[in-house]
C-alpha cells in the first residue's frame, strides 16, 4: 500500500436507535430501505433463508444489533441487512443466494455484525453444514482451530429450509471474529 | 495464523473493550481475532449503482414533513469522504440517522420523555459525487441522558454510515459538534485514542453557511483500507 497520510475517522458504536435510518422497512418505518433482508435473488442459484441470533456474554439474546451479510463471489455481489429488534426472539434474517465455491474455497459469506455496546463492528464468516467436503478443505477453516470451528458453521433448519446462525459474542462458544 | 496483533488501526479506532461504556463489557469479543493473510480475505465490497435515491433523501428538513417545517436550529452538514492518502471516494453511499432537535429519537424502543417532531423523521441518505462530496440539510440534534452512569448525557451527534472501496472500509461512526461541553463526558466519544478524537468533530463552516437560512458544518471522513498484514 502507498504512504499513509491521514488517520482514518474512528469508528463509533451504531447504538440502540438505526433502525428507522438503516433498516427501516423490516421494522415498519416510513422510509425507503437502501439496503434490505432480501439480497437480490438470482433463480440459477435459487435463495436460502438464514437466521440467527446474537448472543451476549451472559446468553441473553440481543434486541438491537444489524447484522450484513457481504459476498463477491466471482460472480456475484451479494450485500444484505437485518436487524434483531423485530422478532420476539431477537432473530436476523435474510434471503439470499448461496454463494458459489470460488476457486476450491468452501461458499461463505462474511458477516458484519454492528450493535449497542460495540464501538466498532465485528467480523465473522458463514459457512455451511451441508458442505462438508469443501469445508473440509477449506484454507480459511483450517486455520482455526478444531474446536472453534463449528462456531462458522449455518446449520440446516429442522424444516430443511434454511439455515441457522447464532453469533456469540463471548465465553467457551465465543464465535471466531476475524481482524479485516 | 495469528490470533494477535490487530490490523485495524489503533491509534484511531476504539477498542473492543471499553468499560467506561458498560455495554462493551457482556459484547465485546474477548478472544483475540484472526487475521487473515491478504490472498485470503475476499474484500470486495458491493456497489450501489441500483440504489433509488428520492429527490429528499439528503434534506432531513422536507424529508418527512406532514404539516409543517421541523422544529429546530436548521443546519448543512457537508464533508468530502476520502481514502488514507487523501483520494477522493465517489459514488459511495452514506447513511445517516439523528435525534430530533429535543434530543428524541423517532425508534420506537426510544423512551426518552422529551417531544417527537410530527415533521422530522431523522434520517437521510445519498451518495458522494465524482469528488467524493456528499452534503445534507438538517436539524440540529439535541442532547439527551442515557443509562450509562448517574446523570450521563450523549452530546449532540449525527450518526454516519459508510462503505468505501471494499469491506475494510466499512464505517459507522457519529460527528459532534465543535464546543459541545458534554464531549468531556462522554465514554463513547473518549473511547477513542486521544490523538484521533478530533476527527469526530465537524467543523463550523461560515462559507458553507447559507444566508438567511441554515448554519454550515463541514465533517471530512477518511476510510480505512487494506493493512498488509505481518504474513506478507
Amino acid at each position: 500500500m502507498g504512504e499513509k497520510t491521514y488517520l482514518p475517522t474512528p469508528s463509533q458504536t451504531v447504538g440502540p436507535f438505526f433502525a428507522y435510518g438503516l433498516t427501516p422497512l423490516q421494522y415498519g418505518y416510513d422510509f425507503k430501505n437502501t439496503v434490505g433482508q432480501n439480497a437480490a435473488v438470482y433463480p440459477e442459484r435459487g435463495a436460502v433463508e438464514i437466521s440467527g441470533r446474537i448472543l451476549d456474554g451472559e446468553g441473553a439474546a440481543v434486541a438491537d444489533a444489524m447484522v450484513e451479510l457481504w459476498r463477491f463471489d466471482g460472480e456475484r455481489r451479494i450485500l444484505a441487512r437485518s436487524g434483531t429488534g423485530d422478532n420476539p426472539f431477537c432473530r436476523f434474517s435474510f434471503k439470499a443466494p448461496k454463494p458459489g465455491a470460488e476457486s476450491g474455497q468452501a461458499p461463505f459469506f462474511t458477516v458484519i455484525v454492528f450493535m449497542r455496546g460495540q464501538l466498532i463492528h465485528s467480523f465473522t464468516r458463514l459457512y455451511f453444514d451441508d458442505e462438508s467436503e469443501l469445508n473440509n478443505k477449506d484454507k480459511v477453516l483450517n486455520l482455526v482451530p478444531p474446536e472453534r470451528r463449528h462456531t462458522l458453521i449455518a446449520k440446516k433448519s429442522p424444516s430443511g429450509m434454511g439455515y441457522i446462525f447464532d453469533i456469540v459474542m463471548q465465553g467457551e462458544d465465543e464465535t471466531v471474529f476475524f481482524d479485516l | 495464523m495469528a490470533f494477535d496483533q490487530a490490523i485495524r488501526d489503533k491509534s484511531a479506532h476504539p477498542p473492543r473493550l471499553c468499560p467506561d461504556y458498560k455495554s462493551t463489557v457482556l459484547r465485546a469479543p474477548s478472544k483475540p481475532l484472526l487475521i487473515l493473510a491478504e490472498s485470503l480475505r475476499n474484500l470486495s465490497g458491493p456497489v450501489f449503482d441500483d440504489i433509488e435515491f428520492g429527490v429528499l433523501d439528503n434534506d432531513l428538513t422536507k424529508n418527512a414533513v406532514k404539516n409543517g417545517a421541523p422544529l429546530g436550529e436548521r443546519i448543512v452538514v457537508h464533508g468530502r469522504v476520502m481514502d488514507e492518502q487523501g483520494h477522493p471516494i465517489p459514488n459511495t453511499l452514506v447513511e445517516i440517522w439523528q435525534a430530533n432537535a429535543a434530543g428524541r429519537y423517532v425508534h420506537k424502543a426510544d423512551q426518552h420523555a422529551a417531544p417527537l417532531d410530527p415533521n422530522f423523521l431523522g434520517a437521510g441518505r445519498c451518495r458522494t459525487d465524482a469528488a467524493g462530496h456528499y452534503r445534507f440539510y438538517t436539524i440540529k440534534p439535541g442532547a439527551y441522558p442515557w443509562g450509562n452512569h448517574h446523570n450521563a448525557w450523549r452530546p449532540q451527534h449525527i450518526h454516519f454510515s459508510l462503505f468505501g472501496a471494499d469491506i475494510t472500509s466499512r464505517l459507522v461512526t457519529q460527528m459532534y459538534f465543535p464546543g459541545d461541553p458534554l464531549l468531556s463526558y462522554d465514554p463513547i466519544f473518549k473511547g477513542v485514542p486521544e490523538q484521533a478524537r478530533r476527527l469526530l468533530i465537524s467543523s463550523f463552516d461560515s462559507g458553507l453557511t447559507e444566508p438567511n437560512f441554515a448554519l454550515g458544518y463541514r465533517f471530512n471522513i477518511v476510510l480505512q483500507g487494506p493493512r498488509s498484514t505481518p504474513l506478507e
